[in-house]
């Protein structure tokens, strides 16, 4: 019953957060707002007792990505410029791809299902042979970097090539110059 | 932000517990909520924060780009020489066991922290590198324009 009650209320929270996000103009708010709408959601999840995606959630939308938000909001503008076009279409853009969202869902097994797809693959195993093979409690850390290192390697790489991508487009790093003795010297290329 | 007393009092407060707590959560990942990936973004808030509040060339003295630069690729080093190791050692690749072969629980150990060592320092290095990048474009902005 309360844990209903708190679903509630965080949902509503969260819909008129992104409510307030679409209606605001001053995009210091906006960002504000986007960062209260995920430390919304990271407090849902913890009421799914994902405390871990929780975690995640926290430090990355809330913490980063509206520090990110806030150096990028210095390059551009500070106001949000009205739309002078019709909204009509985008509406109905969005309508049509939330019903298809929407319908999707309802083929999803229902919430704390044990016959869910999630539940009768090898997450039981894990869960039974863990304890023996590895011995370390936090079973979200032995899936991670245990039992799916491969896959943990690869998200490694992806985000160290992320970072490598922003570093080429926007950090104004230059090749290094060449050898001072050389006859191009000075030249910046 | 010169004239910002109390920011830059509680900064300067809040730093070292953010470090702290990054470590925390970097090390105690096997026992609690955690692990390489939060760790990384925790210990970069505590970099990140201090940039915002004293300035980029403040923190980039204290954590310079090219150290930054260098870290995002030692983490991915860390994580793959891991998997070299063991496969050194004459197990698959990624295969913790080889690391204590009397004990295995034990290598699984090891290799956990490692590699959880790696991906907390790929992301902290990714994520301060993205924010000097942004934050080095032009100057921050000033107090009134708050």
């Amino acid at each position: 019953m309360v844990e209903m009650f708190v679903d509630i209320t965080l949902f509503v929270m969260l819909v008129a957060t992104a409510i307030a996000i679409v209606r605001m103009r001053q995009l210091f708010g906006v960002v504000m707002m986007a960062g209260v709408f995920s430390l919304l959601s990271a407090m849902l999840l913890v009421a799914l007792d994902a405390v871990d995606v929780a975690f995640t959630e926290a430090a990355v939308g809330a913490g980063i990505s509206t520090v990110l938000m806030l150096s990028t909001l210095t390059l551009t503008s500070r106001i949000e410029i009205p739309a002078t076009r019709s909204p009509l279409i985008p509406l109905l853009v969005v309508t049509v791809t939330g019903a298809a969202i929407i319908y999707g869902t309802l083929d999803m097994p229902s919430f704390g299902d044990p016959n869910a797809p999630a539940q009768v693959g090898v997450a039981a195993q894990y869960l039974a042979q863990s304890p023996e093979e590895i011995g370390i409690p936090n079973v979200v850390t032995v899936i991670l970097a245990g039992y799916r290192s491969f896959d943990t390697l690869g998200e490694v790489a992806v985000v160290f090539t992320a970072g490598v991508g922003v570093l080429m487009l926007i950090s104004g790093l230059r090749r290094r110059r060449r050898k001072p003795d050389n006859e191009s010297r000075g030249k910046t290329s | 932000m010169r004239h910002h007393l109390i920011l830059r009092v509680i900064t300067k407060l809040l730093v070292s517990s953010i470090i702290l707590f990054a470590l925390y959560v970097q090390f105690h990942g096997d026992f609690s909520p955690g692990g390489g990936f939060q760790a990384g973004v925790i210990m970069a808030v505590a970099f990140i924060l201090y940039g915002i509040v004293f300035g980029l060339e403040k923190v980039q003295a204290v954590f310079p780009a090219w150290l930054v630069h260098k870290l995002m690729a030692l983490g991915v080093l860390v994580y793959a020489g891991t998997g070299v190791l063991s496969m050194f050692l004459g197990y698959n690749f990624l295969d913790y066991g080889a690391f204590s072969p009397d004990h295995p629980s034990h290598g699984q150990h090891w290799g956990i922290l490692a590699v959880e060592f790696g991906v907390g320092v790929t992301v902290s290095g990714v994520m301060v590198a993205i924010y000097y990048a942004f934050a080095l474009r032009r100057p921050a902005i000033s107090d009134e324009d708050w």
